[in-house]
């Protein structure tokens, strides 16, 4: 089963410039199947050869029956891509793309409310399920193994050290999802432990929380109250000083509910399994599994 | 992106928001002709990106134009160190002299990014001029939210049940009402991801005043605000954050620590600072050389970090996904030579090209010790720490 991407997935990517078109690449090579390309101008043309060009979205998801789209345009289009995506009755959009102003996403989230599209992003590493080689984003498909831990995370790069230490110990994943690391964002949390507590194949989930906002408290409020399968998470930031945004738009502390000491407490009281050193996921996932 | 006081004053009047009679003056002779200009008893305000200045000596009231002219030479020219600056504090090149009014109340009124919400939060607390987080922190009853709606904005009435929220007079409760309207244009406009009026005044003739100005604008938002943009004053930053925003690294420089720490991917840098706590020591600096660093962007990175004189180890850990391992690896190799950096190294490479990474870093008769992950690292570390002894 997983989440979110599988094997009815049928991908469109928009925004093919230098990394967009590394980043297909990779995709296919995985074994995801791409359906079609969007970026205007070039219409008639193969991304590769092989899969079809279009320059909007609705013409590409009429011919192609495309399901799920990933956004690789700049940050000043972004907003524009997710709309259109959402337009055209894409189920699932997610949106790679770094730096969209917050604004922007603000006007997204409010346009997306009612629609029946599900968006994850901006600013995101994507979603991947590993037994039915689906991969939507950027993260490796060299790193991932099928298996059954969900892994959620707000961070790219600390997603791959997570997948990097379940694999070391001998577990796999049933899907990886990287909700991103802005202030306003599409999926949270919360949907993805909903996701993960009715999916069979996911056993135990993951979570990588870091400094700034209160999503990991909302998390913790939902865990407590519908998740009953075991839950590892570990906070990034407990040595980040107040004021000083570390990277990531939503990274900052601001006031005591954003620190990384407040969310462990929060997690720890909703009976999740808290790593107090982010190197130790993959071996606290090993002892609660057995 | 912060800004400066008198900055964020002119934005203000330019959306028709009150703020006292004030000028920007850089040397003392300037000052004093202002002063003279507004006449009476004036404050001389030091222009620098801290809060905290009030407390020491960054504001000062005077009573005539010679007394500006004194305070503004004895602050011109120098740096404040406030609670919100490092040990070496922040230039004063600009000071801002401005009217005194005669105030009834003191209010507060800020505009914020609500990530939950997903829309401007505006919180309004009648505890003015105070440290609103403290009054968030004990007495949270005594703060008003309200969100605007991202599509249609901050509607007029929800403007009026601040404005009666705040107890402001009646005669007052009309201009308050036009005032926080503005100030939620203001921050719509020009894409802030703050606004903040502490104090938000009163006064004795029942006027309403933004007596102080904090704005930042979100550096996401500033390709389409070119104006906004020039507004940037690099003299501010430590030197060490204005070098890596020229190179587009996201770096912080961290007061103390003495392990420089480089890593791809913000979640990664807050982990590996983690792990280097644990292991011991305070890390010196938050680095994310991003996706798809080419080799110079390495390699000023490098040169930033040991550039920082409190440096004594360097910790490099790479999971590269878009980035290559290999070009981070020749980055740091030349960026070592170059510089004859002799810091000992603690390296993780994993991912993309890691192998020919670690060659590279192998064969380079550098003084690195490699580590297979993480958890390996902070052992690596840990064990290094102890052998370089106590700080020094």
């Amino acid at each position: 089963m997983a989440i979110l991407v599988g094997e009815n997935t049928r991908l469109l990517v928009q925004g093919l410039g230098r990394d967009g078109s590394f980043q297909a690449n990779r995709t296919r090579e995985y074994g995801t199947n791409m359906v079609a390309a969007v970026h205007p101008g070039r219409d008639g043309q193969k991304f590769e050869d092989e899969v079809p060009y279009f320059s909007t979205v609705a013409k590409a998801v009429e011919e192609t029956g495309a399901n799920t789209g990933v956004i690789f345009v700049p940050a000043p289009f972004a907003m524009d891509a997710i709309i259109e995506q959402v337009d055209a009755g894409l189920e699932l959009v997610v949106c790679i793309t770094e730096g969209v102003p917050v604004l922007d996403m603000v006007k997204v989230m409010a346009y997306i409310k009612d629609k029946p599209t599900r968006l994850i992003g901006s600013n995101c590493p994507g979603v991947l399920s590993p037994a039915s080689k689906a991969k939507v984003g950027i993260v490796p498909g060299n790193i991932v193994q099928p298996g059954n831990v969900g892994v959620v995370s707000r961070s790219g790069t600390l997603t791959y050290e997570a997948i990097a230490q379940l694999v070391q110990h001998g577990m796999g994943q049933s899907t990886c999802v990287g909700i991103g690391g802005d202030p306003v964002h599409g999926t949270t949390f919360t949907d993805v432990l909903e996701l993960f507590q009715a999916d069979d194949e996911t056993e135990a989930i993951v979570l990588i929380g870091e400094i700034g906002g209160i999503r990991e408290q909302l998390a913790a409020d939902y865990i407590k109250e519908h998740v009953t399968k075991p839950v590892v998470a570990a906070i990034a930031g407990n040595s980040a000083p107040a004021g000083k945004r570390m990277g990531h738009a939503g990274a900052i502390i601001t006031g005591k509910a954003a620190l990384a000491s407040e969310k462990n407490k929060a997690l720890e009281a909703a009976g999740v399994h808290v790593v107090e050193s982010p190197a130790l996921i993959g071996a606290k996932m090993k002892e609660v599994l057995g | 992106m912060n800004i400066h006081e008198y900055q964020a004053k002119a934005i203000l009047d330019k959306f028709g928001v009150p703020t006292p009679k004030a000028e920007v003056a850089s040397t003392a002779a300037e000052a004093k002709e202002i002063a003279l200009r507004i006449g009476g008893r004036v404050v001389v305000k030091a222009q620098v990106h801290a809060g905290g200045r009030g407390k020491v000596g960054g504001v000062k009231l005077v009573n005539s134009p010679e007394e500006a002219e004194e305070v503004a030479a004895s602050l011109l020219g120098t740096r404040l160190v406030t609670n919100q600056t490092g040990a070496s504090g922040v230039p004063v090149e600009k000071v801002m002299i401005a009217e005194t009014l005669d105030i009834k109340d003191e209010l507060y009124i800020s505009i914020v990014i609500d990530g939950v919400i997903g829309a401007p939060l505006v919180m309004a607390s009648t505890e003015g001029g105070m440290d609103i987080e403290e009054v968030a922190e004990s007495t949270p009853e005594k703060i008003f939210r309200v969100a605007g709606d991202p599509l249609i904005g901050l509607t007029t009435y929800h403007a009026r049940d601040i404005a009666l929220a705040l107890g402001v007079p009646a005669k007052s409760v009309r201009a308050t009402t036009k005032l926080i309207t503005d100030l939620y244009n203001v921050f719509v406009e020009n894409d802030c991801s703050l606004v903040e009026i502490n104090p938000l005044v009163i006064t004795e003739d029942d006027q309403v005043f933004a007596l102080d100005a904090k704005i930042n604008i979100e550096d996401d938002a500033l390709f389409r605000h070119p104006d906004l943009a020039a507004l940037r004053d690099p003299n501010q930053q430590d030197p060490l954050e204005q070098r890596a925003d020229k190179a587009d690294l996201a770096y912080v420089k961290l007061e103390g620590g003495r392990v420089g720490c480089m890593v791809n991917g913000a979640g990664l840098a807050m982990a590996t600072m983690d792990i280097t706590k644990a292991a011991g020591a305070d890390p010196a600096n938050f680095l994310d050389i991003g996706g798809s660093a080419d080799q110079a962007r390495i390699e000023e990175a490098f040169k930033i970090i040991i550039a920082d004189d409190d440096v004594e180890i360097i910790l490099v850990n790479l999971f590269a996904g878009i980035a290559r391992s290999d070009i981070v690896a020749q980055g740091i190799v030349a960026a070592a030579k170059e510089t004859n950096a002799s810091v000992p190294m603690v390296v993780a490479m994993r991912g993309t090209n890691a192998e020919e990474g670690i060659k590279i870093l192998a064969d380079s008769g550098l003084n690195i010790i490699g580590a297979p992950d993480l958890a390996g690292a902070a052992e690596v570390l840990k064990a290094k720490l102890l052998e370089l002894g106590e700080s020094n």
